[in-house]
């Protein structure tokens, strides 16, 4: 008797281990998968955003951009941001079609020429408008871009979070690990700490004041970054944020470039 | 005309009927060329002033579905009474509804590719007096019809109104020798410039891929040069427009970091029927020793034909330049490359920086010469016009 409740109690530790082995893995995706599932079905949004930049001498410089999304299905994101401010940019506009697995779709509309630029998207950690955003860090966050794994979990101003590592798949991105603070009882990123190539802390960001959406989708008004290397910071604050205002396709073409004003 | 008043008028009362989302914005220029060389005509100058502004006025109504823009620009020179001149970029009014879009008035396309030369653009008139460079345009009248579809998208125009090619006057500088004189041009059909072109294009994404083919029957926009004699008896070139039919196309593909990049057509015009194309690569490297810091590095190459008896300069012609983006918060750019003719051995040089001084002003420097200009290059008469161009800009 003794025995077979030894022999019990050893098979399901092992069944156990086997779990535990895999589940730093698993439990990361799983968390991932939760936090995106989450964010699905708001069909579409529309918002403005300010950056404010800050270099180390406390220097002053400010962006002001609109931007409006849609979701696809079975792929990323498109989205579509009007540049307002610096004035020299004004009516400048980035278009950008993600996608789940390679490379971004994305164009360049230059209105002084009427042109629109195709983009080289392999770019992907150059700085956005010269902010301590890199385009991967503004870019639609698909699950496929990364792989994960659970790391602890933790506590942020009281509330507790998972702590989840991921890891860019894609070898362009900027960043060899990405540590990522999601509180358990909504599954919101609070904290995003970038680890570069050479795997020391290039950025923390730092998501605050969140706002819900359809009694769903949670937006976090406040996006800070720091950059720990070089002392500069970009304060990227979103506002009037508009869901299933009725974009369609069509508001996301090389044609609706041109007419972004 | 009347009717283009009675249009204007009716847009006017339908946008005052609305409440609308109205925006202004203006940019006023100041520019100073220092040229390095004594001129070729004694009645051009070693430096010139000359002041620009652009107004725009938009307005959006029935949630941005109707808009209207309008947008003069004027610019006065100090030496050149040609150069003083202007121009109405845009008066437009644009319906769009799910794919299927109209552009009535005033307005401006772009079609194309490559960084050098734009050879397949062909809707609006090239503002020479501008710039030498050929990116600034002359406002084109046209109706334009969109249909976007998940086959591409067809674009139709209807171009009523003829806009001919305006030239540097007696005292411009840099121009041709000797001077091109656009007041004694004159067309090969009957119709002059109220000749209606017609132009369809289809465009479409093909994941990496960009592809335009387009089809143009109607007046060229670029002129033949014949030699004449102006009023005062003096040897000028006389513009002669003909009605052309071209087929064009262009592709753009992205590939990892490079960009390639094809522009070709076939023409049929009063003299000839001819091929041309231009095409090439940029490769960008970025982030480049750990800055944020891209450089990209251009390779183009433009034939024609007709060679040198091509209405274009850049006919059996290369270009490789360097791109430099410092991706700052000033917005600090470079370009610097040489065109090279490789059949006579004319080069070009061109230098071009920018950055932004606050919010509201911007910086630009342009540097352009012209070395071992061969006697039989279009751009002989340039030979000795390098200069360098300082430009502030303000925006409102």
């Amino acid at each position: 008797m003794r025995t077979e409740i030894g022999l019990c109690f050893a098979f399901a530790l092992s069944l156990t281990g086997v779990v535990v082995a895999e589940s730093d893995a698993d439990k990361g995706l799983a968390i991932a998968v939760e936090a995106d599932r989450r964010d699905t079905g708001f069909h579409d949004f529309r918002a403005e955003l300010t950056m404010l930049l800050r270099n180390r001498h406390g220097e002053e410089s400010s962006r002001i951009m609109r931007s409006q999304s849609i979701e696809v299905e079975n792929d990323g994101d498109k989205t579509l941001i009007i540049f307002d401010e610096p004035r020299d940019v004004q009516g400048t506009a980035l278009l950008t079609y993600s996608h789940k697995t390679g490379d971004d779709d994305q164009w360049l509309y230059l209105p002084a020429l009427k042109r629109v630029k195709r983009i080289a998207s392999s770019n992907k950690s150059g700085p956005f408008m010269g902010s301590e955003f890199a385009y991967e860090d503004l870019a639609s966050q698909e699950i496929e871009k990364y792989t994960y794994r659970y790391v602890k979990d933790d506590e942020i101003d009281g509330q507790s979070t998972f702590v989840i590592e991921r890891d860019p798949v894609d070898e362009n991105s900027g960043y060899k690990r990405q540590w990522v603070w999601i509180d358990k009882a909504e599954y919101r990123p609070l904290k995003i700490e970038f680890y570069d190539r050479k795997d020391s802390l290039l950025k923390t960001l730092v998501f605050s004041d969140y706002q819900q959406y359809l009694d769903q989708y949670w937006r976090a008004e406040r996006m800070y970054m720091e950059n720990h290397q070089t002392g500069k910071s970009t304060l990227l604050t979103w506002k009037t944020y508009e869901f299933r205002v009725g974009l369609a396709d069509s508001d996301f073409t090389k044609n609706s470039l041109k007419r972004a004003k | 005309m009347t009717r283009w008043l009675l249009m204007a008028a009716a847009m006017l009362s339908a946008v005052a009927s609305h409440a609308a989302s109205q925006e202004w914005r203006a940019e006023v220029s100041a520019e100073l060329r220092a040229f390095t060389e004594s001129p070729v005509d004694t009645r051009q100058h070693g430096a010139n002033l000359s002041l620009s502004a652009e107004v725009e006025y938009h307005n959006a109504w029935d949630d941005g579905r109707h808009a209207l823009t309008v947008r003069p620009f004027v610019r006065v020179d100090q030496h050149d009474d040609k150069r003083t001149h202007a121009d109405l970029r845009e008066a437009v009014w644009t319906f769009h509804d799910r794919g299927f879009e109209v552009r009535l008035g005033v307005d401006k396309v772009f079609w194309g590719v490559t960084e050098v030369y734009h050879l397949v653009d062909i809707i609006n008139q090239t503002d020479v007096l501008e710039n030498p460079d050929g990116e600034q345009k002359l406002g084109q009248p046209m109706l334009k019809l969109s249909r976007e579809t998940d086959l591409g998208t067809i674009d139709l125009f209807l171009l009523p109104w003829f806009r001919e090619r305006e030239y540097p006057g007696k005292q411009g500088r840099p121009r041709t020798q000797p001077r091109i004189a656009d007041e004694l041009s004159s067309y090969s059909s009957d119709q002059g410039r109220h000749h209606v072109d017609v132009a369809l294009r289809w465009s479409k994404n093909l994941g990496d891929w960009d592809l335009g083919i387009a089809h143009f029957r109607g007046t060229g926009r670029e002129p033949r040069l014949l030699p004449g004699f102006d009023g005062d008896g003096e040897l000028v070139l006389k513009p002669r427009y003909d009605v052309i039919r071209q087929t064009s196309m262009d592709l753009q593909g992205v590939v990892d970091s490079w960009l390639w990049k094809l522009e070709a057509l076939t023409r049929s015009d009063a003299e000839d029927d001819f091929i041309a194309a231009t095409g090439g690569v940029e490769y960008t490297f970025y982030g480049v020793a750990d800055s944020s810091s891209d450089i990209g590095v251009l390779a183009e190459v433009m034939w024609d034909e007709r060679g040198e008896a091509a209405t274009s300069p850049f006919n059996r012609d290369a270009f490789l330049g360097v791109r430099w983006v410092a991706n700052d918060v000033d917005g600090t750019e470079l370009l610097a490359g040489v065109v090279s003719d490789w059949n006579n051995g004319s080069r070009f040089i061109n230098v071009e920086a920018s950055r932004r001084i606050g919010n509201d002003i911007k910086v630009g420097l342009q540097a352009r010469a012209w070395a071992a200009v061969d006697r039989q290059d279009t751009l002989y008469g340039l030979r000795r016009d390098d200069y360098v161009e300082l430009k502030l800009t303000r925006y409102f």
